[in-house]
């Protein structure tokens, strides 16, 4: 293999506040894959969401975040957003005052590392909003002010879309939404799917996965990754519960 | 290999735009300090009528016998040194009508502020003083012809003093308070406005006032009359150069809406951050009149302005739209008055503050309904941002209520510039000031969104100014 995994996450052990959440992750995605990481409430997936991302309340206390070859640690979101990695977050934040599109147009301009004519920029939008059935009234509403939760989602996965990341991480995308809302996300998503791009979609429920087909399922139970395997394995976990893997991963003798 | 990014502070910038000086341009400076001599010797030079001369005489005893105010920040406001400021500096003969006609240097620093390149671009008439003085005049003839009078107050008092006379210090008497007061016995230059009935002035007529020489005091003094349901929108913008000892800027604005007029007074206050800007403003607003004072301030060492609106008519509606932007060594402590005296009014203030490094915001906020504003409607809402932890923010609203039919809202928030709200504009790509830039920015939006289009990219522009460095 020539080509470095897009990423590989290294025994990663994380704290927040002094509290040790994530004791040992490994986790390698490559270009090309869908990876779904499961996980009961407080295993640690959104920690690891906002460690790739470069939280600065998250602090690596060892291993390494490696994205094409390159060690993360020291970069801060903007730059790790400017590499390729996007992070569609479980509770956006509002922005009150900052429409849409002056948000989007800074955000493409930060990430390209050079202004995008206005031109360009609005039909990289036009395109996006007409292939997420988003009327373009919505761009100049404030950055998620007063959003409902499914127009939240919503925006998230548009400003994927025009950003098109390298690698994308999408923490809970998946919930809260009715239905509907849940497939235009999955659709969104999927329309995502390239050779060169991976995705790591974090998620509470196997309900997306019925949408979304993973290449890979992991189980993070307590600070690590219990169990990976196939998209079976989300049926499995399906079926079974979290427990299984809460008692496996008692019995597991500390691997570091 | 990293590239060190460029290292401009805000006083850098401030310096090179606006806080620059040229050599002192007078035909008459009087001495520093202010005694009876100096009131009646400006009105002299003035060839001022007798009256005029009384209400000085007036004004000036009120500001000796009136203590400094308790209630605001006395340690700053007892740092002023009456006794070393210029309280007269005439710097031309008379206002040039057009800018050929204003000396060199003078017209050089008001190019370098886009003084006359605005007036080609927007605006329908421009006044631009200078010192204590107005050093050019003009407005567009097609007003002229509709009855509109824009003039200097001087000018105004020489060729309208009918008019003046019957409003000058009626809606801010001469004993008002100590600083209207000073300005009533010192001042010199402002703007007066008569809009006749039924006229609307599409465009903003501009006053810019400029301070260049040293421990200069500037007392500027406007009055605005908007007649029968004419409109008009009048900007105010203002700099000074960076000394490091200060200035004094005293300035008393009456604005007149008769019934149904509809008046807009915009003011961009930019002064250096040696300049202590003490202002007093007050509107009156009879039936159906509309009065919007848009106050932002970004300038000075310490600014005191609380802009009111006497709603004196049924119907008659306020609103104060203000932003303030402190910075190290600021205190904008700056607000609003309404006072319901007819049924029906209506009022609405909007605060927005800024704190940044050690910089200090206040709110003061005065809303009072007599008995008898039966309907009064106001809503107060003050939000102040912090963007870390020395800088600081105040808030004193009063409610006098003597009616009961009326509806009143106050809400104030105060925040700090959230981690979560930059961890997620920086996780889009935006470096750590740019999302704090565009945080602000949003922050006083609902304030740039009233402003003319010009205007909102000035303030947008300064704002960005203030915002270098926010990031250690």
């Amino acid at each position: 293999m020539t080509n470095p995994s897009l990423l590989i996450v290294r025994d990663l052990h994380v704290s927040v506040e002094g509290k040790a959440i994530l004791k040992g992750v490994n986790l390698t995605v490559n270009a090309g894959e869908v990876h779904a990481l499961m996980g009961p409430n407080g295993s640690g997936k959104s920690t690891l969401s906002f460690c790739l991302m470069g939280h600065p309340k998250y602090h690596v206390t060892s291993g390494q975040i490696l994205y094409l070859g390159q060690d993360m640690a020291a970069l801060p979101p903007n730059e790790r957003a400017a590499a390729g990695i996007f992070l569609a977050f479980q509770y956006p934040t509002a922005i009150p005052g900052v429409t849409i599109a002056n948000f989007l147009r800074a955000a493409l301009r930060g990430v390209r590392g050079q202004d995008v004519p206005v031109k360009e920029f609005r039909q990289i939008v036009k395109a996006n909003l007409n292939a997420l059935g988003i009327a373009e009234s919505f761009m100049s509403r404030y950055v998620n002010d007063g959003f409902s939760g499914g127009e939240k989602k919503r925006l998230e996965i548009l400003q994927m879309a025009v950003l098109a990341p390298q690698l994308a991480v999408l923490d809970e995308t998946d919930s809260g939404l009715d239905i509907d809302a849940l497939k235009t996300v999955a659709e969104g998503i999927n329309a995502l799917r390239a050779p060169e791009r991976g995705l790591l979609l974090i998620t509470h429920y196997q309900r997306i996965l019925n949408y979304l087909t993973p290449d890979v399922v992991h189980v993070l139970v307590n600070g690590r990754v219990a169990r990976s395997g196939g998209p079976e394995l989300a049926h499995e976990l399906e079926a079974k519960g979290y427990e299984t893997f809460r008692d496996q991963e008692t019995v597991t003798p500390v691997a570091s | 290999m990293t590239v060190a990014k460029p290292q401009v502070t805000i006083n850098d910038e401030y310096e090179k735009l606006y806080g620059f000086h040229v050599p002192e341009h007078s035909v008459f400076k009087a001495e520093a300090g202010l005694d009876e001599q100096k009131v009646r010797q400006i009105s002299g030079m003035k060839g001022e009528p007798a009256w005029m001369l009384d209400l000085r005489l007036k004004g000036y005893r009120a500001f000796l016998a009136k203590p400094m105010p308790v209630w605001a920040n006395t340690a700053l406001l007892n740092s002023i040194k009456f006794a070393d400021i210029y309280y007269y500096l005439k710097p031309t003969e008379k206002p040039g009508a057009s800018w050929d006609e204003v000396p060199a240097e003078i017209k050089e620093t008001f190019d370098r502020l886009g003084i006359p390149e605005a007036e080609r671009k927007f605006l329908a008439g421009v006044s631009a003083q200078y010192e204590s003085e107005s050093v050019y005049h003009s407005m567009r003839e097609d007003l002229q012809k509709q009855g509109v009078i824009f003039l200097d107050m001087d000018t105004g008092l020489k060729e309208h003093p009918e008019i003046i006379k019957r409003y000058f210090g009626t809606v801010i008497p001469p004993a008002d308070n100590k600083f209207a007061a000073l300005n009533t016995a010192t001042w010199s230059g402002g703007s007066f406005i008569y809009v006749p009935k039924g006229v609307k002035v599409s465009m903003p007529l501009q006053a810019y006032f400029r301070i260049n020489a040293k421990n200069m005091g500037q007392f500027e003094r406007t009055l605005i009359i908007a007649d029968e349901g004419s409109e008009v929108t009048y900007f105010e913008g203002c700099t000074a150069p960076s000394y490091s000892s200060d200035s004094l800027h005293s300035a008393v604005v009456e604005l007149i809406a008769m019934p149904h007029a509809k008046l807009r007074y915009v003011t961009i206050q930019n002064w250096s951050k040696n300049v202590y800007n003490l202002v007093t403003k007050r509107a009156i607003a009879q039936e159906g009149a509309t009065v919007q004072w848009l106050d932002g301030n970004l300038g000075s060492k310490l600014t005191m302005k609380y802009p009111g609106v006497y709603l004196m008519g049924p119907g008659a509606h306020g609103e104060v739209l203000s932003v303030a932007f402190a910075n190290s060594g600021q205190h904008q402590d700056a607000g609003a008055k309404m006072i319901h005296a007819a049924p029906d009014t209506s009022s609405v203030i909007t605060s927005k503050s800024i704190s940044k490094g050690t910089g200090r915001t206040s709110y003061r906020g005065l809303v009072k309904v007599y008995p008898g504003a039966a309907n009064a409607k106001s809503t107060v809402r003050c939000d102040a941002l912090l963007l870390n932890e020395e800088s600081r923010s105040d808030t004193y609203p009063t409610m006098e209520i003597d009616e009961k039919q009326v509806h009143i809202g106050h809400e104030a928030t105060v925040s700090k510039i959230g981690d979560e709200q930059l961890f997620y504009a920086m996780s889009r790509g935006l470096t750590e000031q740019e999302a704090m830039s565009m945080i602000v920015n949003g922050f006083i939006e609902p304030f740039v969104k009233e402003l003319p289009l010009e205007y909102s990219v000035e303030l947008n522009r300064l704002v960005q100014l203030e915002m270098e460095g926010a990031v250690g």
